[in-house]
């Protein structure tokens, strides 16, 4: 799929910094010592400020998937119909993102264990997208 | 002393209500005009004047209340502009019947009008967003969910039905016939965008927006417009209309914009709004006639049946299925023909508001229900992310 980021922010460099090298990283909270994604200047759990990053295990869980049938961005158009889901990741923390390399898009279900994968996102960045596991 | 929020049960009431919507979708008059209009014959609807109005609520671009007002030379000595997305008018409803009861205003306006038609524009259009945007510091799901594409916003109530299908066998013959449900009201108002009836098959037969939804699980986009004014019980009882008085409210946010911060997706806030609201109202589920809930898309509907009480989680599939919520139906459910088959115009909560009262107040035509004394009407903003509940009734329930 043709991949496009639209902005980083300052508080997530260690998380772009690490997709160059197609590493997953997540936050955890030395305080609570939970993780949360996506990354704040605080916990949302406790809201300490004492954080630290980690390499996460890539592996997680699908939550909720849908496959799109329309492209929800322009630059996606020739991608349709592609699977959107949010997965759970081993760690804790949920976040939205894409399950590829289906041969049928509409195979994937809520529960499947799913792995990170990469896909080029420009300037060195990978965006972390998820294959059945 | 302190207060509690059944003190201010049945101290206000709704006393007029209006909307304008065309079977056609467009209305062809501009969004500023559509206001006054409904300003005026909301106030007409009640027996009141312009000049009466202190309180203004409403929402739009920058400072909302505060055009309108200076457009019809309002000074209100209480304005409001909450913006929770399509439950904005729910909350207004609730934010004026306190602020009435507390005498800090006494005859409230709330006022509605979108011309998404007019614009061009369906919903989903991400590029103004973009436009407005520092990429140093980007929205979080400018960063976290754009990127991936989900359409929006059917994708965000997409992945709430997949999961609730997955957690609870609901099938998509069994949100279909909310759709279906919905349309048979809709054959009864002559307004409605689309009055033709429909089966599950028909649903089943639409084009697949995003799984497991389909466009006939989605709701409409259309112009449309509408007011309602509230004053006190005491002068409520002086005007044209029966009063349709506020019995309970209550509000409620879990998330915003990003599906991936809901908390659980299958459990929306509406379960501590609904029962703020029931709470105050001193009823149950089981008191209500009718329910005006809102119908982005049909799973929005499954939610709500459960999140409020009126079955348990996971059984609204089941619940929906034998047609409950249509004409003759046990419990009738969203009788103007809804989101889904009335009008749609990016914010629907209006409309609930309007159709509940005219519900209440015996003004529903030919979709009236028999014997109404206590009316929903539950607003849902954002994707699933904020519910304002309101418990209205009639003399008789006070
Ligand atoms: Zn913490």
């Amino acid at each position: 799929m043709s991949r496009m980021l639209m902005g980083t922010s300052q508080v997530a460099e260690p998380f772009w910094k690490g997709t160059e090298e197609k590493i997953l990283r997540v936050q955890f909270c030395k305080d609570c010592g939970k993780a949360h994604h996506y990354p704040r200047n605080f916990c949302p759990h406790c809201h300490g400020e004492n954080l630290e990053w980690k390499d996460a295990s890539g592996e997680g869980t699908i939550y909720a998937i849908t496959v799109c049938h329309k492209p929800g961005l322009p630059t996606m158009a020739a991608s349709v119909p592609y699977a959107v889901a949010l997965v759970d990741l081993a760690e804790g923390p949920r976040m939205m993102t894409n399950i590829v390399g289906l041969e049928d898009v509409h195979t994937a279900k809520v529960g499947d264990k799913v792995k990170v994968a990469w896909e080029d996102a420009g300037s060195g960045k990978n965006l972390p997208v998820f294959e059945i596991a | 002393m302190t207060y509690k929020p059944s003190d201010f049960r049945g101290k206000v009431a709704i006393v007029g209500a209006i909307d304008a919507v065309s079977p056609t979708g467009v209305l062809g008059i501009s969004e500023r005009d559509l206001e006054v209009q409904m300003v005026k014959g909301a106030l007409d609807n009640a027996g009141l004047k312009v000049s009466d109005v202190d309180g203004l609520f409403g929402t739009g671009m920058m400072m909302p209340t505060m055009e309108l007002a200076e457009h019809m030379g309002i000074t209100p000595r209480y304005t409001d502009s909450t913006m929770t997305g399509g439950s904005s008018f729910e909350v207004h409803v609730q934010h004026a019947a306190l602020a009435i009861a507390a005498g800090m205003c006494e005859v409230a306006v709330v006022y509605f009008a979108s011309t998404p038609r007019a614009r061009g524009k369906g919903l989903g259009d991400m590029s103004a967003m973009m436009g407005m945007m520092d990429p140093k510091n980007p929205m979080p799901m400018v960063e976290w969910e754009v990127p991936y594409g989900n359409l929006m916003p059917s994708g965000a109530y997409s992945l709430a039905a997949s999961r609730h299908m997955a957690l609870y066998g609901t099938t998509s013959e069994q949100l279909a016939q909310i759709a279906v449900s919905t349309r048979d009201w809709a054959s009864k108002n002559p307004n409605a965008r689309h009055q033709d009836p429909i089966t599950v098959q028909d649903v089943l037969d639409s084009p697949m927006v995003a799984t497991p939804l389909r466009r006939l699980d989605c709701c409409l986009v259309t112009d449309g417009a509408g007011a309602v004014v509230l004053t006190s019980a005491e002068r409520a009882k002086d005007l044209k209309q029966k009063p349709v008085y506020v019995l309970g409210a209550g509000t409620a946010h879990d998330h915003s914009m990003m599906i991936s911060e809901m908390p659980d997706i299958c459990t929306t806030p509406g379960v501590i709004s609904g029962r703020e609201a029931f709470s105050m109202a001193g009823v149950t589920p089981n008191d209500v006639d009718v329910v005006e809930t809102y119908d982005s898309f049909t799973i929005t509907v499954a939610l709500a049946l459960e999140d409020l009480g009126f079955c348990e989680k996971g059984e609204a599939g089941a619940f929906v299925a034998d047609g409950r919520l249509g004409p003759g139906g046990a419990l009738p459910t969203n009788t103007n023909g809804g989101g889904l088959s009335y009008t749609h115009p990016g914010m629907y909560g209006m409309f609930l508001l309007v159709e509940a009262a005219r519900q209440v107040s015996g003004q529903a035509a030919d979709r009236q229900v028999d014997d109404v004394n206590i009316a929903v009407a539950h607003g849902c903003g954002g994707v699933l992310s904020c519910t304002s509940t309101l418990i209205l009734g009639t003399e008789d329930a006070l």
